[in-house]
């Protein structure tokens, strides 16, 4: 998995407020220290320094350079591909989380059910989320190419008109991207959901079970709501992830054809390391943080309120 | 409603023909990766004269072994000291109704959404200036720190869920804190442990992008950035490619197949939280 595990936004348990009753026991404030300084040495620092760079000329090693204040952002409004990598990151964030928990919600459903083989499914789904996204793109890129599994497996079953270059579209590259991302975590986004499921009780869920249309209402008026912690927590790891999204892009795509699939992250990259760009990829870095920061902090908002109005 | 009814059956086949489709991929994988390059038939074929010269080539070429020790260390390392340190810390974050403590989780919690490129870059910086690019005590550290906020965040959840009579059983037999902490605290700690240890170690085993900065060019690589490099110079060699890929998604695949009970049983407990 990637850096999208490292997220978890707070959820309910977090909310929740210890009893207000007077301890014996005070845990020492020092036993934070260890953390807190990690903490700062590797994220709040650099990061607060990064904000500093972002309104520099810095190349990212000539010791000599200038505040130029504003000047990498306004820049950054006439620049296509950055303008363009901002539009296809959230594009990409918004159709993964969508796809994903559409899929996953399926799974967890189907696999929740009295099927024979479903510990079976379960371990089988959710096993591309172990592992490394980096090679899981490399695989992907081969199947996906001019003479790779997926044209071979339209060729046998007769759709040869479907057959193309799949990432050497540029309409088509990015929902490729897309694709890789959901077929790798939608078995994440459904053992979330199962565990959801699992706490409702019994009685509810199976009066609930999928059996036609009747049943469709049911599950958006009973089970849908308990869901709702389970809900959260899938919606906000998977457009976080989504908005950070790198390896992905980097091993299918690099970010082309031309820049057909770059994202705010890939552009990070080349502005930073093969352009020397660095003040202004860091000034790219800070966008991407406030786009999250904006994100998440709406995307909690709404969901928290839901949760509260199902609970 | 335990019955197995034609409905159950009709979702059965519905469930098998999508597990392989999601199968299908790693089928392809091994395909590839057993067939002889001379083989140009379709890639969906079963191969006929299976052979293993590809592993053996890849092994050689792609220095996995050193990458996949390296991944192991920095793994285990990284993920034991974010394990300890933020375990610790949310004793008191999760006990303490102070202001200060407040503050500090929520500091602490701010390493949710800040994207690890804005760290990442400046850090960059840092480690270059201490002599530590191209080592992978850097990636220790820096997975160390990073880590510590979604950890703290696990730990404080449950911690909060949980009663505090034991903590204060123990205090009025005279334990220390840091006693109380360490045989009273901790193991009650053990369900969600395992999960936060084993996210964190798929998190930091799989990471690309940090290791890509850290250590490009030097003779010291995980596994992920010895893929790539890998991928790069073979570029079109794809039997050799795939049996590299196969090799370096053995070991997590093993763990995962060893442990996927507790694994998908301790999603479900970390998540109720």
């Amino acid at each position: 998995m990637t850096a999208d595990l490292k997220v978890r936004p707070p959820g309910r348990a977090v909310s929740a407020q210890p009893p207000r009753r007077r301890s014996r026991v005070a845990p020492p404030w020092w036993f934070i220290l260890p953390a807190l300084m990690l903490f700062a040495f590797v994220v709040l620092v650099p990061s607060a320094r990064g904000v500093y760079y972002a309104f520099t000329d810095w190349d990212g090693l000539d010791p000599d350079f200038a505040f130029i204040g504003l000047r990498n952002f306004i820049d950054m409004l006439d620049d296509g591909d950055a303008l363009q990598a901002v539009w296809h990151t959230l594009l990409v964030a918004v159709a993964i989380t969508f796809i994903q928990n559409g899929i996953g919600l399926l799974l967890a459903l189907g696999v929740n059910s009295m099927i024979k083989t479903r510990n079976f499914l379960r371990v089988l789904l959710f096993a591309p989320a172990v592992i490394t996204p980096i090679v899981t793109a490399y695989l992907w890129r081969n199947l996906l190419g001019p003479d790779g599994a997926v044209n071979s497996l339209l060729g046998t079953v007769g759709l040869d008109g479907w057959q193309q270059d799949w990432l050497g579209d540029p309409d088509l590259a990015l929902w490729m991207v897309v694709l890789v991302v959901v077929w790798q975590f939608s078995g994440y986004s459904m053992v979330i959901f199962l565990a959801g499921l699992q706490s409702i009780p019994r009685e509810i869920y199976e009066a609930a079970a999928i059996d036609g249309t009747a049943a469709v209402r049911r599950f958006w008026s009973i089970v849908r709501p308990l869901l709702a912690p389970a809900i959260t927590i899938n919606l906000m790891l998977s457009i976080i992830g989504g908005i950070k999204l790198f390896d992905q892009v980097y091993a299918l795509t690099g970010g082309g054809p031309g820049h057909a699939t770059d994202t705010i992250s890939t552009l990070i990259y080349k502005d930073a390391f093969t352009l020397g760009d660095f003040g202004y990829s860091i000034a790219l870095a800070v966008v991407l943080t406030v786009i999250v920061a904006v994100v998440s902090a709406g995307q909690f908002a709404v969901l928290n309120r839901n949760e509260k109005a199902a609970s | 409603m335990n019955r197995y009814t034609k409905r159950t059956f009709v979702l059965e086949m519905v469930m098998v023909a999508v597990g392989i489709v999601f199968a299908f991929p790693v089928y392809v994988l091994v395909n590839l990766a057993i067939r002889q390059p001379s083989d140009t038939s379709s890639p969906i074929r079963p191969t006929t004269s299976p052979t293993f010269d590809n592993f053996t080539g890849a092994w050689r070429e792609a220095g996995l072994g050193g990458a996949l020790i390296n991944s192991v260390l920095v793994t285990t390392v990284s993920v034991l000291i974010v394990l300890a340190v933020s375990a610790l810390a949310a004793y008191p974050l999760a006990r303490s109704t102070a202001r200060w403590s407040r503050g500090t989780f929520l500091l602490i919690m701010l390493g949710l959404i800040l994207p690890f490129q804005l760290a990442s870059l400046p850090l960059y910086q840092t480690v270059r200036d201490l002599g530590l690019l191209g080592s992978v005590w850097s990636l220790v550290l820096f997975y160390a720190g990073l880590q510590v906020p979604f950890t703290t965040f696990l730990y404080v959840g449950f911690l909060r869920a949980l009663p505090r009579d034991f903590e204060d059983a123990a205090a009025i037999d005279g334990a220390s804190p840091f006693k109380t902490f360490r045989y009273v605290v901790l193991p009650m700690l053990k369900p969600i442990t395992v999960t936060a240890l084993v996210l964190n170690a798929v998190a930091v085993w799989n990471d690309f992008f940090t290791p890509l900065l850290y250590l490009s060019g030097s003779d010291q690589q995980t596994v992920p950035v010895a893929v790539a490099g890998f991928v790069g110079q073979f570029v079109s060699d794809w039997n050799l490619i795939f049996a590299a890929l196969l090799i370096s998604i053995v070991p997590v695949l093993a763990v995962y197949l060893a442990l996927q009970r507790s694994i998908i049983n301790g999603f479900a407990g970390g998540l109720k939280g």
